[in-house]
């Protein structure tokens, strides 16, 4: 059977290697994306985001139980970050998710960010296709812990979940702007915390300043560990998820994000034809010093083979 | 740029003794490789199904309970079971070295003991994962 239709029927050790052959860009990769890819849209995809050490994978633990008990078929990808300097990475995002290891109902994957920047893989969108092409139903992807810029998740996902855990002291300022903004759902984490009230009250406040509505529904405080408010969670997920396939907001996120993909693909394309260590390069070089040339001008010069 | 190595790095069974395989994984890591971490108290049926969702190319267990025959033999099987055969079941602790060559004659690879150099650990896995993915084990 081929890769594809081992997918498609639902075969575990099929759609672990197309992850692979998709994370690797390996050959038949782009193949196999043709081929599932009317087999997607199906799944909800939800993104999880928030500080290193916020309580995330403990966080979709506890969503992945409370939603096995509602029949979803639930997949999580992963991110941990790579190491800059050897390319290497310690993935340990599995360790908080081993109670679902014998349930055939959950797939988790671990994948290494390879230096992409904003906090996913490289590949992270389309293994999330395989996942859905699969039949889960459910979607996670972690980010790696992430900070103020980090807004690739929104983009790959359905709803964004942002987590911030009390006790950071400036957890909030650490987070003014950029992924606080992209949140569908904040999640203030380890709710059993004596802080956590406090947490939420300053959550509000700023987001109040920031002009989000509904407020008091969007901000949820979850005690993973202690199953507290994670039934609420998933039901605010899952109705968000209902609401906006309902009104077309997903259909719209989903052919955004192919269109990014597209645009992000092209830069690529892009990117590989440039020349790197040229004579031109180095004499564009000396005349930026000698200040006679800008660099966006010789930028120009370089893509068009040296006319200024 | 040559395909990235994956090792899940375990700890099987009843045995808490997690530091040898943190230590195991960082050097992995350091060596380029990227390794999926378990944690603690795992059974074979769980090694075996992350391996699979993971499409790693090596298992690596950590064992100093003295339950190392029956944790090998039982994750070897099920490797088989679930068509994992050309992965590079491989692992260490505090393993007799005649219970190591009765494992090896069974299908598992070499087994490292307490004063290993992690250096040779992640030349062994490079040389061993190159030699199975050129027999077209994996893609």
């Amino acid at each position: 059977m081929d890769m594809a239709a081992g997918i498609l029927a639902g075969d575990m050790r099929a759609l672990a290697r197309g992850l692979t052959l998709v994370e690797e860009r390996l050959p038949g990769a782009r193949e196999l994306c043709v081929k599932l890819a009317p087999h997607t849209g199906r799944a909800l995809r939800v993104g999880v985001t928030g500080a290193p050490g916020a309580g995330k994978s403990t966080l979709i633990d506890a969503l992945i139980r409370a939603a096995r008990a509602r029949g979803e078929r639930v997949a999580v990808l992963a991110v941990d970050p790579s190491s800059p300097r050897t390319g290497g990475a310690l993935l340990g995002d599995r360790v908080r998710m081993t109670s679902h290891a014998n349930d055939d109902g959950v797939f988790v994957r671990s994948m290494a960010s390879r230096g992409a920047l904003g906090a996913l893989a490289p590949n992270a969108g389309e293994a999330l296709d395989l996942f859905d092409a699969a039949g889960f139903t459910l979607l996670f992807v972690e980010s790696v812990g992430a900070g103020q810029a980090d807004v690739d998740i929104a983009a790959e996902s359905d709803i964004t979940l942002v987590l911030s855990a009390p006790g950071g002291g400036d957890s909030i300022q650490a987070m003014k702007s950029g992924i606080l903004e992209i949140a569908d759902l904040w999640v203030v984490s380890k709710g059993d915390n004596p802080q956590a009230a406090a947490l939420k009250h300053e959550l509000l406040a700023m987001l109040a300043l920031g002009g989000a509505d509904q407020l008091e529904e969007r901000v949820c405080v979850v005690a993973a560990l202690a199953n507290q408010g994670v039934e609420e969670l998933l039901a605010k997920m899952l109705a968000a998820g209902a609401a906006a396939r309902a009104d077309g907001a997903f259909a719209a996120r989903r052919r955004q994000r192919v269109r990014r993909r597209i645009l992000a693909a092209a830069a690529e394309l892009c990117a590989e034809k440039l020349p790197t260590d040229t004579p031109l390069l180095t004499e564009l070089e000396a005349r930026i010093r000698a200040g006679d040339l800008s660099v966006v001008g010789a930028a120009r010069a370089l893509l068009s083979g040296g006319n200024v | 740029m040559s395909r990235k190595i994956r090792v899940l790095v375990a700890k099987a069974g009843l045995d808490g003794h997690d530091r040898g395989a943190k230590v195991v994984a960082a050097a992995l890591r350091d060596a380029g490789m990227e390794v999926v971490y378990t944690g603690l108290h795992q059974t074979p049926e769980m090694i075996v199904a992350a391996a699979l969702q993971e499409d790693v190319d090596v298992i690596g267990l950590s064992l100093h309970s003295g339950a190392h025959m029956v944790l090998f033999r039982r994750v070897l099987e099920l490797m088989r079971e679930r068509g994992l055969g050309q992965v590079l079941l491989t692992g260490g602790g505090v393993i007799p070295e005649e219970d190591a060559v009765v494992l090896q004659a069974e299908g598992v690879g070499r087994i490292f003991g307490p004063g290993t150099n992690t250096g040779a650990l992640a030349a062994y896995i490079n040389t061993e994962v190159e030699l199975r993915r050129a027999q077209g084990g994996t893609p």
